[in-house]
């Protein structure tokens, strides 16, 4: 404890005095005993005036006295050990930026005490930007939304954008430069690089290897090919191991070019997916994707059709209108067939099966004014064929387009990390650095990247990364990066548009960017972050101010007229080569997938994505062995037995998890998990699906072997059964869907599916909210939601939702206010799956009100059933109560009530709730009470009653929603959104035979399946 | 000796108190237990083990409250777990006695005479580990008091629309209506004890308690009165209480809970269990201190009589659940059903069945009414089935309601089991001081059985 507060001390000039670190009662005595007689006296007094003592005396127990019964959970070990007693009393003294940013439109352009104010600016991942606002209290990023005028975001954000927030905060980031392990200062590094970098002058830069993740930053790029002339001989080596390696070499086939292709699916009447999870977080454009994908599956206006054949079981599946599900060497065999059904281009095609062959003429007959994607995963052949097949049909310029590529360096990365390995092994590296990433453990794992650090001959390695992880610990050097939140940048969207990155925060740790310690290799030793990227857009502005260039960039989020325009690339009209292995069907063939919330394992230290459920198995914590389940009954596998993958005689163990819709014969793997040295949080969850991955198989491998180990480990599921029909064959109206026929035919088939109570059946007096000024009401549209979760994490950093960790999860404690259910029908071979996202229904004859005993949850004028947490005692007879089962019950002290980070982080608007408390969705009262607010005072100011505009109002699922399923606001007005949507024929309540009338209400699914394949 | 007889052998009954007896040796053998009798290594081990379990209680009860809530086994979906069970079976078991002390005063069964006293002593203490469960199982249990109707400075009242407000005063009425009525029962034999005390604390303490009773006639005329009028008021409390409880179950919406049988249902689950509860502490009682005279087989078969018919009481509970289920045609209600029947809580369910309906149906047979060991077996495993039935009503009810999705499983923790044993512990424990330091028999009752208590002309 005390090592760490001295180490505060050390940080330098820019920590406020508070920041002194924390005293126990231990040391406080060791200080007063060292001293004696007046000098007693007088280390007391300068003790008392010690804001370290003040803080010991105000928290009136020693420190670790609140902490020490937690001993023996994780999380319990999360908070003693909090990193965060460097930053004690940070809280009080938020640094600003040194350099002006610019906020959004939203407030003026002051700072008014209490309001939030919004920046735009911009995260990556995979190196594509999102585009985002992030809200700041008096200097403290407190919530990040999408941003709503880009056209990549349209204000949609989805978990990885959102989540980053978190990492920001995470006290388990990176908090110094270290020297094997030992704290340094960064001027200490830039004496120990200078050696090295003069040296290597003289060799022309022979000996430098700078591996970077996939860069689209312009200005960073400029700065890797400055120095490439500077050091003419260096190399630039990129890898990332979720790439899109494949998309590019496809297109290099089928244009001989790196190529983007980007989609338009709002004009795409009918979508093939080969294995392209694009509704799902993590594919470039994805939240454009899914607002656009969206828009036309209104069963009333010209409805889109979606076929997707999947080698797993994705979202983007669960959406489909029709859906194969086949192993990925066969979705190859079928774009071959596919192409030859275009008649355009015939490969040399296996004969598919009745089923493939029926799906495929049912297909081909829609195939005008339609789109056809492939997935990262498959081969690059299938996305030459694919590029063919747009450009028969006529899709390109249409639904597809063609643009020059985002990446900034489209390099095999696969190629480029094989590469810098053999440089190593020959001896020709001398300073590798190694800009962000994690290839210790993530690199393929038949280069052996780690041992080829630890042993390999590379006599100066550097490591700039946002954690000390598995990389940085077989480096000698490292450098604590800054986070995109809090350091200058730009960076690309799925569009090729700029964002200029402003910081929202002077870093929490004096860390640098990848641009600053870059600028230490191209001799701009000093310039920081904000100097780089300004000079780098001055050389690129040409004519007019470019002060309101600047300020209207960074005001806006994006750099205008920097998107790229589309272009015609013709493909080339050469055979391509033959797939290059058909699998051999009786073999098992393993699929790696980035996972669903922590992406390539650059995100599992964090905990909201950590604890967020899979999208189709609603799992946290861990991944699992995915197998379908007729392989399940063939292998005698049951859920969460352990079994051992061994491909090439490499073995990974972890637990079988039986997902419905999954192809037989092939398992499923998710990557980033197994970790061994990714914080407190993330730090051993799972198994390390890395360790089978090699560079010649890295999505599809075939020809794994499944060996029993007999032991059992307990996933931690958060749904009880992901099926509407229960045990004793009775299928309860959950979800509502039908057929677009069917809605046709009889538009009230879904509110006729269950019994609808005549409002007044009550035993007490029902409440007329007609002449409320306000009736809060949402609506759910069952169509629209893809299943993305991006509801789950808004929800999560706007009510300040706690984390559990995986043994309360897997208790059924976790904590979340909006959780979206997903359920399969019919066969577990081929299911029909759907989403349901559940927050409270607010209902209006709420269960839970009358049952309280202290009066804790009770009903509002304008119908919120609100609850008071200082009144609730925690007798959870509301939540036995409530047939949704949406409340959610502090049954420890989940809250970290003592990092200072998390402090910072919190939404200042919201309760934290303590121990022994029911808590649960308010729809996000403290956004209706801001604007009610609002309201007031213009209304006192003009003199007339006004009322809270229509959309103005949204909570923060709504908000986050890129597929605009969520719609709120008040129902007494008839021509509100929310009103109009309930007024609809597919209007349904959940549970509505019970008679709790929520306010929450569902616009039940309407699928839009081709007749033909109907039978 | 032929009107004795006359007097305690009713035509096909067993005497209530053996022949032979007169004044003295009632008073002789009842308060020697308490004066005289040396106390027996076996009390303390008995006392010494069930206090042993009372600390592991505390010590459960004070790292919940360090903790939280979180340590039991409780989840969402199931809020209630072990606490509320134990909570509603020790309430139930407190039944038997003021059934046995104001009931069958008022229907004037003399033969409750020799069992009321500690059948009372047992509602008191199985109330006294009933009154833990509510306010430990709270998430903040330093508030629990905002269930009570104080006037405060905040200007909240409860909220009287909850059935749990109802509990707090159906319950604390009911121990307070048990202590004073077994405390007024008490005062003679507490002046007798006095008389015959011969260690001066021993005289002071119990003569405190007597509180200056003489047994003067004015004395016993008011103290009849008064005891006939506690007995008037608790005779309601023997079936409110435990409707009320019910009421916690029945007034939710969960299926499994919502239905209307639950009141009279509860009630006749309660008797059973407490006249479980008396025989399995007569049982050892009569037989270490030597009371075969005073608690005798028409005791015995008594008692087995009432848990017959409560028993079968309880199974037509059961079966018109199931019927409902069926009847009802409520997707829910019949899922609960078929979920009892084959979800994975099945086997508590059978265990259940066997341990309420099958088993108990042995005291059809007059033999095993009679045998102390048969009848010590059933009311065990009585016991254990009502244990089991409110297991059943709260947990397996709560783990499958009405979305799939929250669908969940409740597994105990050691911090449920150390406080479940635990209050059986205290309940022990707090028996053997009970038998150690105060007539287990109402001495002046039984007097009153035998023939010279018998007003001659």
């Amino acid at each position: 404890m005390h090592s760490k507060s001295d180490n505060s001390r050390a940080q330098g000039p820019d920590l406020c005095p508070s920041k002194k670190g924390t005293l126990d009662l231990a040391s406080l005595r060791a200080e007063i005993d060292k001293a004696s007689g007046p000098e007693y006296w007088r280390s007391l007094e300068e003790l008392a005036g010690d804001p370290a003592f003040q803080e010991a005396l105000h928290r009136e127990f020693p420190k670790g006295a609140s902490e020490w019964v937690d001993s023996v959970s994780r999380r319990g070990f999360l908070k003693v050990m909090g990193a965060s007693m460097a930053l004690a009393g940070m809280t009080g003294c938020v640094k600003l930026p040194n350099e002006p940013i610019v906020p959004y439109v939203r407030q003026p352009e002051e700072v008014i005490p209490g309001r939030p104010m919004f920046y735009a600016t911009a995260v990556t991942l995979g190196g594509y930007a999102s585009p985002i606002l992030v809200e700041s209290h008096l200097g403290r990023p407190t919530n990040i939304q999408g941003n709503l005028q880009h056209p990549a975001s349209m204000g949609g954000a989805d978990i990885f954008t959102q989540a980053s927030l978190l990492t920001m905060y995470d006290p388990d980031r990176s908090q110094s430069v270290t020297e094997l392990g030992d704290q340094r200062s960064w001027q200490s590094f830039v004496s120990a690089i200078r050696g090295p970098l003069a040296a290597q002058k003289a060799l022309k830069g022979a000996g430098i290897r700078i591996l970077t993740t996939t860069v689209t930053s312009p200005t960073l790029a400029d700065q890797l090919r400055n120095l490439l002339k500077i050091y003419p001989e260096a190399k630039w080596h990129v890898y990332e191991p979720v790439n899109r390696d494949n998309v590019l070499e496809g297109a290099k086939l089928a244009f001989g070019q790196p190529v983007e292709t980007r989609y338009d699916f709002s004009k795409a009447d009918v979508i093939v997916s080969l294995d392209a999870d694009f509704l799902y977080a993590g594919f470039p454009g994805n939240t454009r994707y899914i607002r656009d994908f969206a828009k036309r599956r209104d069963p009333d206006g010209k409805m889109n059709r979606l076929y997707v054949i999947e080698s797993g079981m994705s979202s983007t599946g669960a959406k489909a209108d029709y859906r194969l599900g086949v192993r990925a060497d066969q979705i190859e065999n079928l774009a071959l067939v596919l192409a030859g059904a275009v008649h355009r281009f015939s490969g040399n095609p296996t004969v598919p099966n009745a089923d493939e062959e029926r799906f495929l003429s049912a297909l081909s007959n829609e195939l005008p004014s339609s789109l056809v994607i492939a997935g990262d995963n498959l081969r690059p052949a299938v996305h030459a064929t694919v590029h063919r097949i747009n450009e028969a049909i006529g899709n390109v310029g249409k639904t597809v387009f063609y643009t020059d590529p985002v990446d900034a360096n489209p390099v095999s990365q696969t190629e480029s990390i094989k590469e810098l390995v053999s440089d190593i092994h020959a001896g020709k590296v001398d300073l590798l650095i190694i800009l962000g990433g994690n290839p210790a453990y993530d690199a393929p794992a038949d280069l052996d990247f780690a041992n080829v650090l630890k042993n390999g001959k590379v006599p100066m390695r550097v490591h700039l990364g946002l954690y000390q992880n598995e990389t940085a610990e077989l480096c000698q050097w490292h450098v604590n990066q800054t986070h995109e939140l809090e350091s200058w940048g730009d960076a690309r969207a799925y569009d090729g548009a700029v964002s200029i990155i402003q910081p929202l925060i002077a870093p929490l740790y004096n860390g640098k960017s990848a641009l600053e310690l870059l600028a230490l290799l191209t001799e701009q030793a000093d310039a920081s972050g904000h100097d780089l990227v300004r000079v780098y857009w001055q050389t690129q502005h040409t004519g007019g101010d470019f002060e309101a260039f600047w300020r209207k960039s960074l005001h806006d989020g994006w750099v205008e007229g920097t998107s790229y325009a589309p272009r015609s690339f013709p493909v080339k009209s050469s055979n391509f080569p033959p797939s290059s292995v058909i699998g051999d069907s009786n073999s098992i063939e393993l699929n790696f997938r980035r996972d669903p919330t922590i992406y390539d394992g650059q995100f599992s230290n964090n905990g909201w994505l950590q604890e967020l459920p899979k999208p189709m198995n609603k799992l946290t914590w861990d991944n699992a062995i995915l197998i379908g389940p007729k392989m399940a009954e063939r292998l005698e596998i049951e859920p969460k037995h352990v079994v051992e993958l061994e491909l090439n005689g490499k073995k990974v163990k972890g637990p079988v998890w039986i997902q419905a819709g999954h192809p037989d014969n092939s398992v499923t793997v998710t990557l980033g998990y197994g970790r061994t040295r990714a914080g407190r949080v993330g730090t051993g969850w799972g198994f390390n699906a890395y360790a089978l991955r090699t560079t010649s198989a890295p999505w599809i491998a075939s020809g794994v072997k499944i060996n029993k180990t007999g032991e059992y480990y307990e996933l931690a599921s958060v749904q009880g059964m992901q099926s509407m029909e229960t045990p004793n064959g009775d299928t309860r109206p959950l979800v509502r869907a039908g057929t677009l026929e069917e809605y046709r035919q009889n538009p009230n088939f879904a509110p006729e599916m269950d019994e609808n109570p005549a409002p007044g059946l009550t035993l007490y007096k029902p409440y007329d909210y007609k002449d409320e000024a306000y009736a809060w009401g949402m609506a759910i549209d069952l169509n629209k939601c893809v299943g993305c979760n991006a509801c789950m994490i808004a929800c999560q950093s706007e009510n300040n939702i706690a984390v559990v960790g995986q043994e309360q999860t897997r208790l059924g404690r976790h904590m979340h206010w909006i959780r979206v259910d997903a359920y399969y029908q019919g066969d577990r071979e081929n299911p029909k799956a759907f989403f349901q996202p559940v927050p409270c229904m607010q209902c209006e004859n709420a269960p839970c009100e009358v049952v309280c005993p202290v009066a804790a949850t009770n009903h509002s004028s304008e119908g919120l059933n609100d609850m008071i947490y200082n009144r609730c005692v925690g007798t959870r007879y509301c939540s036995n109560n409530c047939p949704y089962k949406v409340r959610r019950f502090n049954f420890f002290l989940f809250q970290d009530w003592t990092t200072e980070q998390y402090k910072m982080m919190r939404n200042p608007d919201v309760s934290v709730r303590s121990r022994g408390v029911m808590e649960k969705c308010t729809y996000c009262i403290q956004r209706i009470n801001e604007h009610k607010i609002d309201a007031e005072v213009a209304s006192v100011r003009e003199g007339k009653t006004i009322k809270i505009k229509d959309g103005e109002l949204q909570t923060a699922c709504q908000q986050a929603c890129p597929a605009d399923a969520i719609t709120f606001g008040d129902i007494n007005d008839p021509n509100s959104a929310v009103a109009k949507l309930k007024r609809k024929s597919l209007n349904y309540s959940l549970l509505c035979e019970l008679n709790t009338r929520p306010r929450t209400t569902y616009l039940a699914e309407v699928r839009n399946p081709n007749p033909e394949l109907e039978i | 000796m032929d009107e004795t007889r006359k007097m305690t052998i009713d035509a096909e009954h067993a005497p209530v108190i053996e022949p032979g007896h007169t004044f003295a040796t009632v008073t002789d053998k009842i308060s020697s237990i308490v004066l005289t009798r040396p106390t027996s290594n076996g009390w303390f081990a008995g006392f010494g083990i069930a206090f042993l379990a009372t600390m592991m209680m505390l010590y459960a009860i004070g790292y919940l409250f360090l903790r939280g809530i979180g340590i039991w086994g409780v989840t969402i979906p199931i809020g209630w777990g072990f606490a509320i069970v134990n909570f509603v079976w020790w309430i139930g078991i407190g039944h038997a006695g003021t059934l046995i002390s104001a009931i069958l005063l008022l229907l004037r069964q003399s033969w409750r005479n020799s069992i009321n006293r500690f059948a009372e002593a047992m509602t008191l203490f199985a109330v006294a580990c009933a009154g833990i469960f509510p306010a430990i199982h709270v998430g903040r249990p330093w508030l629990a008091y905002w269930l009570f109707p104080y006037p405060n400075t905040m200007r909240v009242w409860p909220q009287f629309r909850s059935p749990l407000m109802w509990d707090v005063f159906a319950v604390s009425t009911y121990a307070t209506i048990s202590a004073i009525f077994w405390f007024i029962g008490l005062i003679p034999d507490l002046a007798t004890l006095r008389d015959r005390a011969i260690h001066p604390a021993a005289r002071i303490i119990y003569g405190i308690l007597a509180m200056g009773w003489r047994g003067s006639a004015r004395h016993w005329h008011r103290y009849e009165t008064a005891y006939l009028l506690l007995a008037g008021l608790a005779t309601p409390l023997v079936l409110s209480v435990h409707t009320v409880v019910s009421f916690d179950f029945a007034i939710g919406i969960v299926p499994g809970w919502h239905t209307t049988i639950f009141p009279p249902y509860f009630v006749a689950g309660a008797i059973y269990s407490g006249f479980a509860m008396v025989l399995m502490l007569a049982i050892p009682i009569r037989k270490i201190y030597g009371l075969e005279d005073f608690i005798t087989e028409r005791h015995l078969q008594n008692s087995a009589k009432v848990m017959l018919a409560t028993g079968l009481i309880v199974a037509y509970g059961y079966g018109i659940e199931a019927f409902m289920g069926w009847y009802s045609g409520d997707r829910y209600d019949a899922f609960t059903i078929w979920n009892r029947l084959h979800g994975p809580y099945a086997i508590p369910y059978y265990a259940l069945l066997l341990c309420n309906i099958g088993i108990p149906q042995l005291l059809w047979i007059r033999k095993f009414r009679t045998s102390p060991v048969a009848l010590f077996f059933v009311s065990f495993v009585v016991l254990i089935g009502m244990w089991l039935e409110r297991f059943i009503i709260v947990v397996v009810s709560l783990h499958r309601d009405f979305l799939t999705s929250s669908w969940g499983m409740y597994y105990p923790t050691r911090w449920d089991w150390m406080t479940y044993l635990g209050t059986i512990g205290m309940f022990l424990m707090l028996m053997f001081l009970f038998l150690r330091i105060l007539p287990a028999i109402s001495i002046f009752e039984m007097r009153t059985l035998l023939p010279e208590a018998e007003v001659k002309e």
